[in-house]
């Protein structure tokens, strides 16, 4: 802790707070856009948007013949709107696949921007890494003074380039949604769903050049995707997916650079770059998300369906037992005998078994088992599921009596009361199944 | 098939050569005083019969570089994970950066190859383990995962180069230039390196070739065969990682990128089948590799690695715009001549229709038909039509009589009569079959009618027509024309011969 306190008490509020700041203008305005292109598969598109500017950069400077940062500003914008519109030409057009329309599209644009520079590179510095990337870190260091105040020009762009990408997702969400998902029908409920996506590409651009100009490359390709990807795992609601795509490109941002400075120190280095901290951190939030997604996330998917296996598992032991019962009452099974005929594992079996006796539907001695009145009563709703489902296959479905087991063992464990009502009623409320067992009636009345 | 794979070879040599000379000149006019000094024969004999050591190296380098990162590209395209070769590359950064700390912290010389090597394989194959589990066990779709371990990645990768500079014994100043490598310094070693490895993950794709096909075009279909699906996906991704790596190293990330992407990508445009694919892919690839290097040794002031790539690009737009099954040219002209048989049939078959409501049919000589009477059967405009008549013409199909009237040639009113045959076949399944309403019938029978197999027709003629017969079929709803002064029924009999 005393490493920590000692990186923290360099800590100065206007540096890292303005530092801070930029960061969350650009992980904001970046993932607002960045839903988009997720949804529209285009994740790849910072990407390749970092690597395609160099050729307008390089003609900008041909053609103002300057080092200003208009021209160049504007060069870049223009590279990578172009990015967008060839990489879409190619996919329509050609029929290429959209990675491999975008991996074209920008190793070429990088490889005539390059060798456009090598053309110039005698009379002045022109180097992609001078030029392009700035670094976060020397955000405080360049201010302009606006209406008195004294704020980073980083600060002043970044914020008129997330107010224009906040108006513009907000003016336009529902035709956004529309066309994101389905632009065929936007294109026949009369607005122009192309003209939405150049748009899109558009701002894409703006925010991506103006982002790497002042806070460098690696915090845009992964502001574009991994928050929105993260808010994906969490929710299905469009909405909902950019206010929490926003927050967590919020939260990425502070504990990136709290971590940038912190993190280096436990083992003896200074602090490290920030926005690639930034970058690691909103890896991390994805990997949380998409572990603990509420109905996407992995561990909540496993446990789903590591519940679903052992309530088969006790439905598919208590039928076992009741069909041992029927042939053999006194014999009482015990946990090998039921797993060498269910074929299921030593300790889930074990643990399945204990779980019906604290259910009271089976009663264990000596680590042998037999039915208890409750068990006997849900064995046989089951044993009514199956067959009045094996009933309905033969009547409704056609299938022929001897590939219904199989169908109805499976059917069996996912319907209830109403369902079962449903199927006697569907099946003229016979009391025999197409094998000729009886089938047993829902409630036992005597 | 393998004769086409020569031309295709000699082809896309022929214009890239032009194309690239062009190249020069469009930076040529962006800065008024640069000028390039066209190379001496003596330059250009020294390239072309590898004289020079150094030359020899690269071009050997990265023509075999291109072949094997060609043939590999082009199952990664098939899996559309033609980008996996940017994420990977990108992902090796923190294996590098953290190979260099802990070899250095260790006391040994950090920058030493296989050190770094090892570092970017460990790294590239957890990313290659993270897009699969991204992919495999959350719902979203590849570009995303490519996406976000590009990115992770490279971010941890550019923190661990932030500590790396702070430290004292190591001299970090070379591991740039291994992330963004340069060709012409390329040495024979490299070569070798290149040349063994790409040769490996060459042999391995050819001995998985079964496998690997399955996998690109049908995954479930090869999971239900028991193929181990995800360690195929593994052993792909791991001979990607392989070539990226070895290729980062000689010529650098974008080339390395391109070289992954843009041979499969200019080869798809040339074949359907996955075995032409990866072997053009494989040529064009060693040929970018070559006249790229070849270009870049001759004229001075063009890097190696971005002429490469542009003579893969100028590859690539021929292929897309020439390519012969799948290029934009061909399918063009394909709509063009279907759109041209479309429009015959329709004149035919109006011609035919109006003559038969006319109660013509049946007469001697061919009757001559109003054109201004076709331009109410469909929408047609006058100067559409004339052109459409003008090509009829010329195919002897019809015959201007005098100014405003046109006739059926002997050979045309064949063509119309299977036509309109053909037309009211289909209608009358849809009839029959389909349950189709037979007022609806005829604009659905439009679409299909000209796409119609002779076998097809066989088959329809002996499902729908009991006795055999080569008559023309009546057609089965009330047609549209104006019959003149004859009544309207008239459609019902207007059998020829009956």
């Amino acid at each position: 802790m005393n490493v920590i306190r000692e990186a923290l008490s360099q800590w100065n509020w206007y540096l890292d707070g303005w530092i801070i700041v930029a960061g969350i203008l650009c992980s904001v305005a970046t993932a607002l856009l960045g839903n988009f292109l997720v949804l529209r598969k285009m994740s790849m598109l910072g990407d390749a948007i970092t690597h395609a500017i160099l050729p307008g950069l390089a003609a900008a400077f041909f053609i103002s013949d300057s080092r200003s940062s208009l021209p160049m500003f504007v060069g870049a914008v223009i590279a990578g709107i172009l990015t967008a519109l060839f990489t879409e030409w190619i996919r329509s057009f050609g029929k290429v696949d959209e990675g491999a329309a975008m991996g074209v599209v920008f190793t070429s644009l990088f490889a005539l921007g390059l060798v456009m520079i090598v053309q110039a590179a005698d009379h002045v510095d022109l180097d992609p890494g001078c030029v392009l990337y700035g670094a976060i870190e020397l955000t405080p260091l360049d201010t302009v003074l606006i209406a008195g105040w004294e704020i980073p020009r980083v600060v002043a762009v970044l914020s008129i380039v997330l107010l224009i990408n906040l108006l513009f997702v907000i003016c336009f969400f529902k035709e956004l949604k529309l066309s994101s998902f389905d632009p065929a029908l936007a294109t026949t409920t009369g607005f122009n769903a192309t003209l939405i996506h150049y748009t899109l590409m558009t701002l894409v651009a703006i925010t991506a050049v103006a982002s790497f100009e002042t806070v460098g490359n690696i915090l845009v390709v992964a502001m574009f995707v991994v928050p929105p990807a993260a808010a994906y795992m969490l929710t299905d609601r469009l909405g909902r997916m950019i206010v929490i795509s926003v927050i967590l490109a919020v939260i990425a941002a502070i504990t990136g650079h709290i971590s940038a400075i912190t993190v280096p120190h436990w083992f003896g280095y200074g602090s490290t770059s920030t926005a690639g901290m930034m970058a690691v951190a909103a890896g991390l939030l994805f990997v949380l998300a998409a572990l603990s997604g509420p109905r996407h996330g992995i561990l909540v998917i496993f446990v789903r369906r590591q519940f679903l296996a052992w309530k088969i598992l006790a439905e598919d032991i208590i039928a076992l037992m009741y069909r041992i019962e029927e042939r053999d009452p006194d014999l009482k099974p015990d946990a090998g005998y039921l797993r060498e005929i269910l074929f299921s594992r030593a300790w889930p079996t074990r643990l399945t078994l204990y779980y019906l006796t604290h259910q009271n539907q089976i009663a264990g001695s000596d680590g042998q088992f037999e039915l208890t009145e409750a068990g006997r009563d849900r064995e046989r709703q089951l044993v009514r599921s199956h067959r009045l489902w094996e009933h309905y296959l033969v009547e409704h479905a056609g299938m022929s009596t001897e590939t219904i087991h199989r169908q109805a063992e499976r059917l069996e464990h996912f319907t209830d009361r109403q369902l079962r009502e449903k199927l006697n009623e569907d099946t003229n409320e016979t009391d025999q199944d197409p094998h000729g067992s009886p089938i047993p009636p829902e409630e036992l009345t005597n | 098939m393998r004769l086409f794979a020569m031309i295709v070879l000699l082809l896309s040599l022929c214009p890239a050569p032009a194309l690239l000379a062009a190249e020069p000149s469009i930076s040529q006019e962006s800065i008024t005083d640069r000028s390039i000094s066209l190379p001496e024969w003596k330059d250009w004999r020294r390239v072309f019969f590898l004289e020079d050591y150094n030359t020899r190296i690269v071009i050997l380098g990265t023509t075999l570089l291109g072949m094997s990162a060609g043939m590999i590209g082009s199952f990664a395209l098939l899996r559309k994970r033609a980008l996996m070769g940017d994420a990977l590359s990108h992902a090796t950064l923190p294996g590098i950066a953290l190979a260099f700390i802990l070899a250095t912290s260790l006391g040994m010389n950090g920058k030493t190859l296989p050190v770094l090597l090892s570092g970017a394989a460990i790294s590239g194959l957890l990313g290659i383990a993270s897009i699969l589990l991204i992919r495999n066990l959350t719902r979203l779709k590849e570009d995303a995962a490519l996406g976000i371990v590009l990115s992770v990645f490279f971010g941890a990768g550019v923190a661990l180069l932030g500590i790396v500079q702070q430290m004292q014994t190591g001299h970090a100043a070379g591991l740039e230039s291994f992330i963004y490598g340069k060709t012409a310094s390329m040495v024979a070693s490299d070569a070798w390196l290149i040349g063994s490895a790409g040769l490996t993950c060459m042999l391995i794709s050819i001995f998985l070739y079964k496998e690997l096909t399955l996998l690109c075009f049908d995954e479930g279909f090869a999971h239900s065969r028991g193929f181990p699906v995800v360690f195929l996906d593994m052993i792909l991704m791991g001979l990607v990682v392989v070539v990226t790596i070895i290729g980062l190293q000689a010529v650098g990330l974008i080339l390395m990128i391109s070289l992954l992407v843009i041979p499969p990508a200019a080869a798809r445009f040339w074949t359907e089948k996955i075995f032409y694919l990866s072997l053009v892919a494989t040529v064009l690839g060693a040929l970018s590799g070559m006249i790229g290097s070849a270009m870049s040794a001759i004229f001075p002031n063009l890097p190696s690695g971005a002429m490469i790539v542009l003579v893969a690009t100028s590859m690539f737009l021929v292929s897309m715009v020439f390519g012969i099954p799948r290029g934009i040219l061909i399918r063009k002209v394909r709509r063009y001549q279907l759109n041209t048989k479309v429009n015959r049939q329709h004149l035919l078959r109006s011609i035919y229709e109006y003559l038969e409501a006319h109660r013509m049919l049946a007469e001697k000589q061919i009757k001559p038909v109003p054109v201004t009477a076709l331009y109410q059967m469909r929408s047609w405009s006058p100067t559409a039509l004339h052109k459409i008549i003008r090509r009829a013409e010329q195919n002897d199909l019809i015959e201007t009589v005098s100014g405003d009237q046109i006739r059926l040639t002997p050979l045309g009113l064949t063509e119309a009569a299977r036509v309109v045959h053909e037309h009211r076949l289909w209608e009358l399944y849809l009839i029959t079959y389909a349950d189709v309403a037979s007022s609806k019938v005829d604009r659905d029978a439009d679409a299909i009618e000209h796409v119609l197999e002779p076998e097809v027709i066989a088959e329809l003629e002996a499902l729908l027509i009991q006795q055999a017969s080569s008559d023309i079929l009546a057609s089965p709803h009330t047609l549209e024309i104006d019959p003149g002064n004859t009544d309207s029924s008239v459609s019902q009999s207007g059998r020829p011969g009956s």
